[in-house]
């Protein structure tokens, strides 16, 4: 790869974006409020799996201030279904109508929706939309869904199991059959809800006299939904415009098309008025994408020297009611098999997994998609199989990772690992955590009759996914690039467009340290916009980190190409050889004489003035645009480490210590890169001991507000170490890797080994997350009773 | 629609008047009549904090008060915070230690923060924590805003020395 010379890079600058959000400035979706204003509210069916017989909407529509009442078949006329289409082949295609049509799937679907003059009045017709629902035979968990007697969800496919894979390499039931030493088990995560604090939401706004439709929403992909909505609602892609501008934290939660999306823009092509719908946080925990919900079924096979010989494993994943766009729902269980392996050597595999549509709310991608239960699953029999070699589970990792000199390395699933530090990242957080010392402190703290452990956990992950390999398995969109657009007014001030779009993780001054950097301006100088379709370049959003890779890589060809023009019309004006002259601070002059340079803006004055200050031929203007596609991607990896105490009254879990070792390439900037791993621990520490969506057999939901669904707060949380290794990625431009969703693929695994660690005297093991104190006592007594 | 209720009160030092109707929340007045849309609404039950505002100079949940119940009332949002263009010590404190990532939750931080100094201005690690606990944050893992509110408690007492 090309030198990249960094300056601003790896700099820890304050955010940009900080002033406006601390005094209050932010323009979150719910703040805009155009003249006109409608607001949308839905009824939701409270059946989890019903028909629907009759559906009256005409008292809610003679309600004064009641712009219009919308059922789902009156919409299906405006809007074609969403159809999540794989090229997987055994993936079955399934339609799920923005509002549902003849039956429901999940309690919470939207079976109709009110536009009323304010939300208020809009709640109340609500009440006077009359419904009567035939309830089916709820479907609520995928082992009784995959039955062949099971009640369907989707007739049209004529079965619940919405998709088969497997991943295989070698011969590896022979393998485990002749191997020494055979750890298995069968490992449960739960559903998991990512709760941005801010809810999702949309306002939509068509113009009749142009035929523009414009949609802000709080989403992590407006380029994508763009690019869905023109097809759907049959609109020329150049008269859509998605906008997303501050959003309230999205963790994947937000990078689907949504019906409520699709609702509200069919509407206000119809009433030509500006129409908002915020959801409530009942309704968000109804029906935003949940994560996980998987059963895997695992067993290693390693030599009595510790080396792995094979792994195999069976994965059902319950993918909820509807299979979502543009993922669908093979996002996490074919990630399940295809990143289990993790950064071991593992020669012979097999993965077997299944997704199975039951009548919960739909299984999305989320903060480390498929590598938080693969880490978890590898990682415990990693600990089952040092203690069954009666080997430290240290030296048994550093036994099986891949090597140095083995990268790249290819997985079983096809994927390939350009480089990762897997063992340095293990010796420095041995040495961070005084590994030795901590022993020891442990074996004196068993003396006192006190339950603590400490837990490892390390993890490879694929970022900055280029167009080798679609981000989701089948998926037939192509999200392998990103693209910078980058203008240089003739003040000299830059505005650089990017379609990744953010919800909190500083894109407007990391991308701008990129683009000063790769310019040579400086960081005052450089606007970054990004999540505005009609100022951005084509792309698709803000996902399975890829912006620093994909935006920060097109930044920096962008920026290469403005320098080179900028150089020659300098050595034009200044009569010398461009390859004299450098670039540095808004300055251009000739290397070694200081003196002798002009300003950048004189530079972009004259780029603009027209032919007479430009060398002969060229083209005036100083703007680009360029696309950038890593390809292959490039792999980030961390060790995470927990040491734990367990109450031996309350059962709860009390963390001591959490250390974090990672290496994410060139860091742009180490202040949001922490807050990055810091906010994803806690994430990931939230799934492994308090946070779990529950339904009931009915497919009720129990866990309806946030008294029922517990994130930490501050006081549950302590001060996360973090270390970095800094090995610049051998395939990516400016040597980045992706790095926003780590810190949630480490954390459950290290905290169950460290858990297991701690109870190992009693023989207990931890095999299902979360780890609530109820869940512990009942493997403490060895039942499933409370008594 | 039922009858409207007239409304005084004072928001960041200024008399704001109104007319609401009685069902309509505190929240929903600050942030739709008075244009006030830094105080963000999370949930709408009284859990995330997102909401929380001074009201009379202690923390309250804008989302679980009636804008009727706030009449005659004084005010402090996340708009006041600030004073002539500077910011106040708790916003430094929360740019230059990364105490916020999307910004969601951070106008109620910030003035659950504030009320937190304003009632102790010396807290330990663990008070910051407990004291900030009811106000959930989904991005930092908190390690930012506690880092800041401990500074920003040092600068003040600073101040006033
Ligand atoms: S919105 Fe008031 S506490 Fe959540
Ligand atoms: S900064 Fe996003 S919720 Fe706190």
């Amino acid at each position: 790869m090309e030198q990249f010379t960094p300056k601003l890079v790896g700099a820890r600058v304050k955010r940009r974006e900080d002033r406006r959000l601390l005094t209050g400035q932010g323009a979150y979706t719910d703040d805009h409020r155009p003249s006109g204003l409608l607001y949308a509210a839905f009824l939701r069916s409270p059946y989890a799996h019903a028909r629907i017989v009759r559906l009256d909407p005409a008292a809610a529509r003679s309600l004064a201030g009641v712009a219009t009442v919308m059922t789902g078949e009156e919409l299906a006329r405006l809007v074609k279904p969403v159809r999540a289409g794989s090229n997987m082949r055994d993936y079955k295609t399934t339609s799920w109508p923005p509002l549902a049509v003849g039956k429901v799937r999940h309690v919470g679907e939207a079976v109709a929706v009110v536009v009323a003059e304010s939300r208020y009045l809009a709640e109340d017709a609500l009440e006077q939309i009359d419904v009567d629902y035939e309830p089916l035979p709820t479907v609520a968990d995928a082992q009784a869904a995959s039955e062949p007697q099971a009640a369907l969800l989707h007739e049209e496919v004529g079965t619940n199991v919405l998709l088969t894979r497997q991943f295989a390499q070698g011969e590896v039931d022979a393998a485990i059959a002749g191997a020494e030493v055979r750890v298995r088990e069968r490992f449960r995560f739960h559903r998991h809800a990512a709760i941005c604090m801010e809810n999702r939401g949309c306002l939509a706004e068509y113009h009749a006299g142009t035929g523009a439709l414009t949609l802000r929403s709080a989403t992590q992909c407006p380029g994508l939904l763009r690019d869905v909505l023109a097809d759907l609602l049959d609109l020329p892609e150049h008269c859509v415009r998605v906008v997303a501008a501050d959003v309230g934290g999205g963790f994947g939660a937000k990078s689907s098309l949504y019906p409520e999306e699709l609702t509200l823009c069919a509407i206000t092509r119809l009433l030509a008025r500006p129409v908002k719908w915020i959801s409530d946080r009942r309704e968000d925990l109804l029906t935003s994408t949940q994560a996980w919900d998987e059963v895997v079924e695992a067993e290693l096979a390693l030599r009595a020297d510790g080396t792995i010989v094979g792994l195999r494993a069976e994965v059902t994943t319950d993918i909820g009611a509807y299979s979502i766009y543009p993922w669908t729902a093979t996002v996490e269980p074919v990630q399940t098999i295809s990143f289990l392996p993790g950064p071991y050597r593992v020669p012979h595999y097999r993965g077997r997994t299944r997704g199975v549509a039951t009548c919960k709310a739909p299984l999305g991608p989320y903060r480390g998609v498929g590598r938080p239960i693969t880490t978890f699953v590898m990682e415990g029999l990693m600990d089952r199989a040092a203690r069954r070699l009666g080997m430290d589970p240290v030296e048994l990792r550093l036994r099986n990772y891949i090597r140095e000199e083995e990268f790249p390395y290819k997985t079983p699933s096809g994927i390939v690992w350009d480089q990762a530090s897997l063992t340095a990242c293990m010796h420095k957080a041995r040495e961070a955590l005084d590994y030795e010392a901590t022993r020891q402190w442990q074996r004196q703290a068993r003396e006192e009759g006190r339950w603590v452990g400490i837990g490892f956990a390390t993890y490879i992950e694929l970022t900055g996914v280029g167009s080798a390999i679609p981000v989701s398995p089948g998926m037939p969109i192509s999200t392998g690039t990103e693209a910078a657009f980058i203008r240089v007014d003739p003040s000299g001030t830059v505005t650089a467009a990017f379609s990744v779009a953010p919800q909190g993780q500083g894109h407007e001054t990391a991308l701008a340290q990129v683009v000063a950097d790769a310019l040579g301006v400086s960081f005052q100088d450089v606007r970054v916009i990004c999540g505005d379709t009609a100022v951005a370049p084509h792309g698709t959003g803000t996902y399975a980190s890829r912006s620093a890779v994909l935006a920060g890589g097109a930044a920096i060809l962008a920026g290469r190409a403005l320098r080179e023009k900028t150089l020659q019309i300098a050595g034009h004006l200044l009569e010398t050889n461009p390859a004299d002259l450098d670039i540095q601070d808004g300055r251009i002059f000739v290397r070694g004489k200081l003196e002798r340079g002009i300003p950048f803006r004189e530079i972009a004055r004259a780029a603009y003035g027209g032919l007479r200050r430009l060398p002969k031929d060229m083209e005036p203007g100083l703007e680009v645009t360029r696309f950038y596609d890593p390809y292959y991607g490039t792999a980030s990896s961390a060790t995470h480490v927990a040491v734990v105490e367990v109450d031996r009254e309350t059962y709860e879990v009390k963390i001591h210590r959490y250390v974090v070792v990672e290496d994410c390439g060139r860091i742009i900037n180490p202040l949001i890169v922490e807050g990055q791993v810091r906010g994803g621990v806690a994430q990931g520490i939230g799934a492994a001991l308090y946070e779990e969506v529950v339904y009931d057999e009915e497919g009720q939901l129990l866990t309806g507000t946030l008294m029922d669904y517990l994130v930490p707060t501050a006081a549950e949380l302590i001060p996360i170490e973090v270390h970095h290794l800094e090995t610049p990625s051998p395939t990516t431009l400016g040597g980045f890797r992706g790095m926003g969703e780590g810190g949630t693929i480490g954390a459950p695994a290290a905290i169950a080994n460290a858990v297991s660690d701690a109870l190992s005297p009693l023989g207990i093991e931890i095999t299902e997350l979360p780890i609530t104190p109820e869940r512990l006592f009942r493997l403490m007594r060895g039942t499933n009773e409370l008594s | 629609m039922s009858e409207q209720r007239q409304l005084r009160l004072v928001v960041n030092g200024e008399v704001r008047t109104g007319q609401v109707e009685p069902r309509k929340l505190l929240v929903d007045f600050l942030r739709e009549d008075l244009g006030l849309t830094g105080t963000h609404v999370g949930c709408e039950h009284g859990i995330c904090g997102a909401c929380t505002i001074l009201v009379n100079g202690e923390a309250a949940r804008s989302c679980l008060m009636l804008a009727v119940q706030a009449d005659g009332a004084e005010l402090l949002t996340v708009e006041g915070l600030a004073r002539e263009g500077r910011l106040h010590p708790l916003q430094d404190a929360f740019w230059e230690h990364h105490g916020l990532q999307c910004g969601f939750c951070t106008p109620g931080m910030l003035i659950a923060a504030y009320d937190l100094l304003q009632t102790n201005p010396t807290p330990t690690e663990e008070e910051i924590r407990a004291g900030l606990s009811a106000v959930l944050c989904r991005c930092t893992g908190y390690h930012g805003i506690v880092r800041a509110v401990q500074a920003a408690a040092e600068c003040l007492r600073g101040g006033e020395e």
